[in-house]
């Protein structure tokens, strides 16, 4: 595929007191980003784990970005501050795995830079579309939890993080 | 607890070449909360695993469990009916629980996902520290508390050794010297004649030396004819 | 924190023979007879060349009572400590073999004592060993089964009451061993270093020598304080002496090496010699160094000598042998005396 006709799927994990709110200024002043975003919202960027950024890849994202809020801007206080090491943790990840470490990035934003916003969103989509599309197939064979309800093995220990 | 450490991606990979459908294991217990073998870490494991291979141009299942206790058999009993449907079962257990699966299942291939490194405990976020080696005869009484079997570089009964300075171990710049901290917190105890005593050479027989110990305990076993 | 530091009881051992009857050994008679000792330092080859032992056993004749033995110093393979001590022996110089606790376990470590005794070794150092990590075999698992205390209480026992660490009899008598131990005055806790050694005493060394010393009023404080709780009366104290032989290695030793001070004054000195003196000339440069190592250590000897406690000095030449007749003759321990 080359790049002009590929398409990436990217999602956003955003923050609802910045990001979110950013591309709904965006979107209310009609600066376009691409449509190819997926936006979820998030109480707080610190919500987002290593574990649910790789479900997306797994589940045939191209790429995955997560937008907080402005360094030491949290509501949180360190929400953010925690995203950008997972991020991290899932960039060195992504490389063990054999994909590209473009494929995730941490973004801060304000609630007031729609237009930022906009053409951050837009450079990170440009990017994955240079890398091209993700080799992992849309919900190839994604494995799972063991045994639906029912059945025993439900003995989950705590949750991690 | 104990603590562990995953092996890399690549050597976990290395193992379970030969499999196409593998079974994740993880425990609640300790490497929960260490964060090393538990269900986040099964995910996040199971998913690179996955990924990895397709990357690769091939396909492996994995499937996701998180035991409460690996190292007992009640709670491993439970996935005895999916457990054959499996080439392999990865363990996130400690070194006990890896043992404990291919105990209660022996016609399995277990696979080690994780480093047991020791008992320790997390001295800050993000950072675990050894505490005990388990030596069977314990001497924290006397040594105000710290042990020096685990924390001392050369495991002296009566430090420290001349490398000791300014609290620092000589062998590594990140570690105290077990014996500086011993001393100051007996000198701050009123009790440094307890230290003027000679601690006579360990009898290491209660240690790690005798093959593997058993703590056999009559009040508990089961009497003839009562099933557990 | 309130520290009280305590007096300590220092309980003489009943089967403790006088001082003279011990070993049978130069060491302990030049001490029994009061006279301010000598020793010296020998490092074995990491080769199994005897002719560098003997070259190092000509260069101290008749400078000291007796000379060390290191026992894979700093964790690096050597040739042997009791077998390089034969060879010590068979030129003439009485042998202290180092025994380090690092390599060997009680069976070992008993096993070579006997073997030393029989090759007509009479004294032992005994040390817990620098840590692996430090020498040419960082992957190697140490022993560690017993620490330095418990090896002079062993080697103490095995003499006097012919035990082996296990309580069995020893038939025939036990080694008849000289019990030396090492003592590091400036490494921390440096408050506490007085008591370690006094505990040194309690389990039964007879004669303490030092790490190298440099920092005379830290060393003026400690000695002061092994006085006061009465370690001197119980062991002979001997303190380590050694020449710097450049200014870069007096930084290096006073900023790099744990357990070690040096003062800056003599660090001074040591850049001073050469400040006349080219970059280019490597050897006008050399000799002034060492020139200079050897006159400040002559100078601590002789102060040394004069601080209460002390019975001898420890001269190491680390690797630099020919330095020991120089610093002897200028402490004015030369020549060192005939002995029954
Ligand atoms: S002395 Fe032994 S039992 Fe006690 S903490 Fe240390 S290793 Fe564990
Ligand atoms: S410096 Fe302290 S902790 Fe390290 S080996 Fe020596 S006594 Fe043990």
């Amino acid at each position: 595929m080359s790049p002009e006709t590929f398409k990436p799927e990217v999602v956003a994990f955003c923050c609802r007191h910045c990001a979110y709110a950013a591309a709904d200024l965006a979107g209310g002043a009609r600066v376009s980003y691409p449509p190819a975003i997926k936006i979820v919202e998030l109480p707080c960027t610190g919500r987002a784990s290593v574990l649910e950024i790789l479900h997306a890849l797994e589940d045939g994202a191209d790429g995955v970005v997560v937008a907080g809020c402005l360094p030491g801007t949290c509501h949180y206080l360190m929400g953010n501050t925690h995203a950008r090491q997972r991020v991290d943790h899932v960039t060195e990840l992504l490389k063990k795995i054999g994909l590209e470490d473009q494929r995730a990035r941490m973004i801060n934003i304000s609630a007031a830079m729609g237009a930022q916003f906009a053409e951050k969103a837009t450079e990170f989509v440009n990017t994955v579309r240079e890398l091209g599309p993700s080799p992992i197939a849309r919900g190839a064979c994604r494995g799972g939890p063991l045994g639906g309800p029912g059945k025993a093995p439900a003995m989950d220990g705590r949750e991690g993080r | 607890m104990i603590v562990a450490e995953q092996k890399s991606l690549d050597e976990i990979k290395a193992m379970l070449k030969d499999a196409k459908k593998v079974l994740a294991v993880g425990c609640g217990t300790c490497v929960t909360v260490c964060f090393a073998g538990g269900r986040n870490e099964v995910g996040v494991l199971s998913s690179s695993l996955r990924m990895a291979r397709e990357v690769d141009g091939d396909s492996l299942t994995v499937d996701e469990v998180t035991v409460q206790r690996q190292c007992e058999t009640e709670y491993i009993d439970g996935l005895a009916d999916d457990v054959e449907s499996y080439d392999a079962v990865l363990s996130l257990g400690c070194g006990v629980g890896v043992q404990s699966l291919a105990e209660r299942f022996p016609a399995m291939r277990i696979f080690p996902a994780l480093n047991t490194k020791f008992m320790g405990y997390p001295s800050e976020h993000g950072v675990w520290e050894e505490r005990c080696q388990g030596c069977g005869n314990c001497i924290l009484h006397l040594t105000g508390g710290i042990c020096p079997v685990s924390r001392c570089s050369k495991q002296l009964f009566n430090g420290p050794c001349g490398g000791s300075q300014a609290g620092i171990c000589e062998v590594d710049p990140d570690t105290s010297c077990a014996w500086q901290l011993i001393w100051e917190r007996l000198g701050e105890q009123g009790l440094i004649e307890q230290l003027m005593e000679v601690e006579p050479p360990k009898d290491w027989s209660t240690s790690r030396d005798g093959g593997h110990r058993r703590i056999v305990r009559d009040d508990l076993r089961l009497p003839d004819g009562e099933e557990g | 924190m309130n520290v009280h530091f305590p007096k300590v009881n220092l309980p003489e051992s009943p089967d403790t023979p006088p001082l003279g009857e011990r070993s049978g050994g130069r060491l302990e008679r030049i001490l029994a007879a009061g006279h301010f000792a000598v020793t010296g330092e020998v490092g074995p080859p990491k080769s199994h060349d005897a002719e560098v032992i003997r070259r190092k056993a000509r260069l101290l004749e008749g400078c000291v009572d007796a000379a060390n033995i290191t026992d894979n110093q700093t964790a690096v393979v050597r040739m042997s400590s009791i077998a390089a001590g034969a060879i010590l022996l068979e030129e003439g110089i009485e042998p202290i073999i180092q025994m380090t606790c690092r390599d060997r376990n009680r069976l070992a470590i008993q096993a070579d004592l006997l073997g030393a005794h029989a090759l007509g070794i009479r004294n032992v150092l005994c040390l817990s060993g620098d840590h692996q990590s430090m020498g040419n075999h960082p992957g190697a698992k140490n022993v560690h089964d017993i620490d330095s205390m418990q090896l002079i209480r062993m080697v103490k026992d095995m003499r006097d009451r012919n035990v082996f660490q296990c309580g069995e009899e020893i038939k025939g008598g036990g080694p008849r061993l000289f019990v030396g131990a090492a003592a590091n005055p400036f490494a921390d806790p440096v408050e506490w270093r007085p008591y370690r050694l006094a505990k040194k005493a309690i389990a039964g060394a007879d004669f303490i020598q030092t790490q190298l010393i440099y920092d005379m009023p830290a060393f003026r404080k400690y000695m002061k304080r092994a006085v006061d709780l009465g370690v001197t009366e119980r062991l002979s104290f001997i303190a380590g002496v050694g020449p710097l032989k450049s200014s870069g290695m007096a930084r290096f030793m006073r900023d790099r090496v744990p357990g070690m001070s040096i003062p800056d004054e003599l660090v001074s000195r040591m850049e001073g010699v050469v400040s006349g003196i080219d970059k280019e000339q490597k050897e006008a440069r050399r000799d002034a160094w060492r020139a200079e190592g050897i006159k400040i250590c002559i100078e601590q000897a002789q102060e040394i000598r004069e601080i209460e406690g002390i019975a001898g000095i420890h001269i190491m030449g680390i690797e630099w042998e020919e330095a020991i007749r120089p610093i002897a003759e200028g402490a004015g321990v030369l020549p060192r005396p005939e002995i029954e």
